[in-house]
């Protein structure tokens, strides 16, 4: 069986459902595709704060949709999750008890209206990054789900650049909230790319398993070349002394994210990781009564059609 | 999480991109009854005019071919090529069949 496994995934084809695979394999995609779902869904959070707060309808309607559009991302990836044999109530009950992580990168604040653009152009721009890598991966209802959320997100980034765009060109004070919150989410947001790859054993599983397709660093580095050109434009300055062009490498050399925060972060020491959580678990718990007069009313309708 | 709270139940989603289309399954999703699940399956799947039309099926309805099948179960087509057009000699001075 083993055999027949990396013969498949030797030639590229992908896994599904009901195809044998290693205990090991089927863990692993278990854990990130439902953290992956977690992120989707705690990601609304930190948006969501400013909904209300929108500087105008259409910077609302369009904070909505976006909002709107991650609640489904999350959607996606829990079935795609549930497929490995895991149940919702499972994935849940681990994103609740504190047993499963999300992206680290919603445990920041969002302090002010440009977060909202850095978000969109920054976050979700490294989100695209990795989540177009994804869309090869070798487990078919992953991979269908992103390229799903693919097509969804290049409105994403686009949406936060246009909104980063009025403040950079706006009053002086408005480009200094932009550069205000460049300088807040930089750093973090290349963090989301996770470790580096000397410190990241998971993940060379991951590749030797086509799950993923190119490594922490390799995305990271991607994600630098290409986002200077656009902060260049902006007239902002990114928070790293030491970003230069690299002529040899034809790329950009840059510093080194924090680790020590990161791993900060990640054990639950950020700076919203219980405001997170608990919002969360509060939303769950109060829909709790929702669910039970649905499961009750599906019952009673079930009754009646039998009767008639 | 008490011991009956439930998300609901599994269904499967088709979806047909334009009328006279087939419809194709594009996904899953939890709801609690047929009309619940027609209505998730609109916002989550047609938030951008994806479909004109939806399926939506209770997943344990579904029957399907296991892997270990593909050999067997779909060998009585492998060995019929007199099932496909090309099999047949048309004389080269009928044209257009
Ligand atoms: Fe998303
Ligand atoms: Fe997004």
């Amino acid at each position: 069986m083993e055999e027949w496994f990396d013969a498949k995934l030797q030639k590229n084809e992908m896994i599904e459902p009901k195809d044998w695979m290693p205990d090991n394999y089927r863990k692993h995609l278990i854990r990130q595709i439902s953290q992956h779902a977690h992120s989707e869904i705690i990601g609304m959070l930190p948006e969501g704060n400013w909904i209300t707060r929108a500087p105008s309808l259409r910077a609302k309607i369009v904070l909505m949709a976006k909002v709107q559009d991650e609640g489904g991302h999350g959607l996606y990836l829990y079935t795609a999750a549930e497929t490995l044999g895991t149940s919702r109530e499972e994935v849940l009950d681990a994103l609740h008890t504190g047993k499963a992580k999300y992206s680290s990168i919603f445990n920041y604040p969002t302090l002010t209206w440009a977060d909202i653009g850095m978000v969109g152009w920054l976050v979700d721009g490294a989100a695209i990054m990795n989540q177009v890598m994804l869309q090869r991966t070798s487990y078919g209802p992953y991979s269908r789900a992103m390229v799903r959320i693919c097509k969804e997100e290049s409105f994403h980034q686009r949406q936060g650049y246009e909104s980063v765009c009025h403040l950079a060109f706006g009053t002086p004070e408005q480009k200094a909230m932009a550069q205000d919150a460049l300088n807040r989410w930089w750093w973090p947001t290349l963090m989301m790319f996770g470790p580096t790859d000397d410190k990241s054993p998971n993940s060379a599983q991951a590749i030797k398993w086509k799950i993923k397709r190119e490594s922490n660093d390799q995305l990271r580095q991607r994600f630098v070349n290409q986002t200077v050109s656009q902060a260049e434009y902006l007239g902002l300055t990114i928070p790293d002394p030491d970003l230069k062009w690299n002529e040899e490498r034809q790329a950009y050399d840059f510093g080194t994210p924090n680790w020590d925060e990161f791993a900060a972060v990640v054990a639950g020491n950020g700076p919203c990781n219980k405001e997170r959580l608990a919002a969360r678990v509060k939303a769950h718990n109060e829909g709790e009564w929702v669910r039970a007069a649905a499961t009750a009313y599906a019952l009673k309708k079930n009754e009646v059609m039998s009767a008639a | 999480m008490s011991n009956n709270d439930t998300q609901g139940t599994l269904w499967e989603v088709f979806l047909q991109r334009k009328p006279g289309q087939p419809f194709v399954h594009c996904g899953s999703l939890h709801a609690f009854d047929k009309e619940m699940a027609l209505q998730n399956a609109r916002d989550l799947y047609t938030r951008r005019g994806e479909g004109t039309a939806i399926w939506v099926v209770p997943s344990t309805a579904i029957v399907s071919s296991s892997p270990e099948d593909l050999g067997p179960f779909f060998e009585p087509a492998n060995d019929k090529v007199y099932r496909h057009p090309t099999f047949y000699q048309i004389p080269d001075a009928v044209k257009h069949m």
